[in-house]
């Protein structure tokens, strides 16, 4: 696929001292939707500000559709709409007048169809002549996202965009991302909450302490890091792993009627099979089998603690 | 080279809106504290006092008047109209839009800068029902207006970026412009004061831009007016430097 956001080498070191990003290289591919998954203070809005020209890079260069980000910003920031994390809008204007202002900072002439049909979209049609500072939280956030869409960006950069945000308009607003996404639009989501990684985007990037530990596609990330647990539940109790098991590691579950055994995927034997030989040895009667995998947050755990 | 004339036109109606917005501080506010400066020191004060070169006391403050309000709310304007932004961090936006940083003080100090003028005549025409106004160089006048209003509408931008909290905003302008604006000569001539404070108000800059001006209406001035114009010049030509290196560092806006 082709890329549409080139980073290189990218750095940067704040006045204060601090060390956002070291040397982060990454290929966001054209139409798809990418999570930047890390905690707090790992630097994802640090990159995203850069790529949006909010904030300078220490070294290292970004360029969008071909574009350097610094000498040609005009052609660069045409294509990105930026949802920032924070509340920050004005106070005394309306949402209509604010998302009129965006459009036109961005040097397109007014289209009042177009945002009317976005504030539809966004459950704000209602509340155009609303002043800013009237609004509640959640639609505050629906107006930030008005004005990223404003002026039909081809890029799209969600920083922490659910958080505080309910139930409703987190699914509205996941709605809206893939229909964006199947119109072409390529999604950059930050979030530190793993299931919105794992629910929506096609490739997920960690980043930790400003690196960026790895980007994989959701799917052969999972596979290839996961581990799987096969859940052995045995139909009377018992009161210890048999010694016979010992080499298996087993976990002996608190109501003592299931055995946990834990494997690699990536491994060349897994040890299924002569686990239940073993257990076949035992005598012990098996009631039923389950295997699972393991989530993007035990991915995500195990690479942050392992480094 | 490209011009995102645009950008520059919505960040001007949107400023120009905010005063739209609260008409009667912005309009009302000045018409009235000027009809007070006449009431008292017009009417009642003015009345006891001799002519100044040749004008009546009355007539003599209408252009320090016109000055002291076109100082103040220059600065006054374009320096909260960045900070605002600012300090909700709604600047984000304009700093990730494609618009260059020249483009964005078009925008700003412009719309401050026409407040003003605005105001400016507002004033005069206030002036006008209280007094007989005659102005000798109306050419000048304008150009005096227009310069003035340009160059502190220019700094009021500096001093938006350079504060980082509401103290700060008010600092320069409280501690600095309003008592340079009283001592430099809109209520008297200088040639009133002993002459060793004649030279010490030589180095006050708005001694330059109300003699000047003064000048457009009466021609009567303190100091010659093509000094005033060289000097209103050069701090526009400061603030312009001041601001260029501003954009050059991303001072106060890009970390």
């Amino acid at each position: 696929m082709k890329s549409i956001v080139k980073i290189e080498a990218l750095s940067k070191v704040y006045a204060s001292g601090h060390q956002a990003l070291s040397r982060v290289d990454l290929e966001i591919r054209q139409g798809e939707i990418l999570a930047l998954l890390g905690p707090n203070g790992a630097g994802k809005t640090t990159l995203i500000s850069i790529i949006c020209g909010i904030v300078s890079a220490s070294t290292g260069s970004v360029s969008v559709a071909g574009y350097d980000i610094v000498r040609d910003y005009r052609q660069t920031r045409d294509l990105i709409g930026l949802v920032p994390q924070e509340l920050t809008l004005g106070a005394f204007d309306t949402v209509w007048n604010s998302v009129n202002f965006s459009r036109g900072l961005f040097g397109k002439s007014s289209d009042p169809a177009y945002l009317e049909q976005l504030l539809k979209d966004l459950s704000l049609w209602d509340k155009r002549d609303s002043e800013l500072r009237e609004l509640s939280g959640g639609m505050k956030r629906r107006v930030l996202i008005a004005k990223a869409l404003s002026h039909e960006p081809r890029i799209l950069f969600l920083d922490e965009p659910t958080a505080g945000v309910d139930v409703e308009l987190r699914q509205d607003m996941w709605k809206m991302v893939r229909k964006l996404n199947d119109s072409g639009v390529t999604i950059i989501l930050t979030t530190h909450y793993i299931e919105e990684a794992e629910e929506i985007a096609d490739r997920v990037g960690i980043i930790s302490e400003g690196r960026l530990l790895l980007v994989e596609d959701k799917q052969c990330l999972m596979q290839k890091l996961g581990t799987k647990q096969l859940l052995i539940e045995l139909r009377q109790a018992i009161d210890a792993v048999p010694a016979a098991l010992a080499d298996y590691s087993l976990e002996l579950s608190a109501d003592r009627y299931h055995l946990v055994y834990t494997y690699d995927t990536q491994s060349e034997r897994t040890g299924i099979t002569s686990l239940l030989q073993a257990l076949h040895g035992t005598g012990l009667s098996l009631k039923d089998l389950k295997s699972s995998q393991s989530s993007l947050e035990q991915i995500f755990v195990s690479l942050v603690s392992a480094k | 080279m490209r011009v995102n004339y645009q950008a520059i036109r919505v960040i001007y109606k949107y400023e120009m809106l905010r005063a739209w917005n609260t008409l009667l501080q912005s309009v009302a506010s000045p018409v009235i504290s000027t009809s007070l400066y006449f009431v008292v020191f017009g009417a009642a004060i003015g009345s006891r006092i001799e002519e100044i070169d040749g004008v009546s006391y009355g007539v003599f403050i209408v252009p320090g008047l016109v000055m002291l309000s076109l100082l103040t709310q220059s600065i006054a304007n374009a320096s909260f109209g960045i900070f605002f932004p600012k300090f909700t961090g709604s600047i984000y936006e304009v700093m990730s839009a494609p618009i260059s940083f020249f483009e964005i003080v078009v925008g700003y100090v412009g719309a401050a800068a026409s407040k003003s003028l605005i105001l400016g005549v507002i004033i005069l025409l206030t002036a006008n029902l209280f007094i007989d106004l005659n102005i000798a160089h109306p050419f000048v006048m304008v150009l005096f207006l227009v310069l003035t209003c340009v160059s502190f509408a220019l700094f009021g931008f500096i001093i938006g970026l350079w504060a980082t909290n509401f103290e700060k905003l008010q600092l320069i302008p409280m501690l600095v412009i309003t008592p340079l604006v009283f001592l430099g000569g809109s209520f008297y001539s200088v040639s009133m004061l002993p002459p060793a404070w004649q030279t010490v108000t030589l180095f006050n800059p708005v001694l330059y831009l109300i003699s000047g001006f003064r000048w457009s209406f009466f021609e009567v001035a303190d100091v010659s007016v093509a000094v005033s114009l060289a000097m209103i010049s050069l701090f526009l030509v400061v603030c312009l430097v001041l601001v260029w290196w501003m954009f050059k560092t991303g001072y106060r806006l890009k970390q």
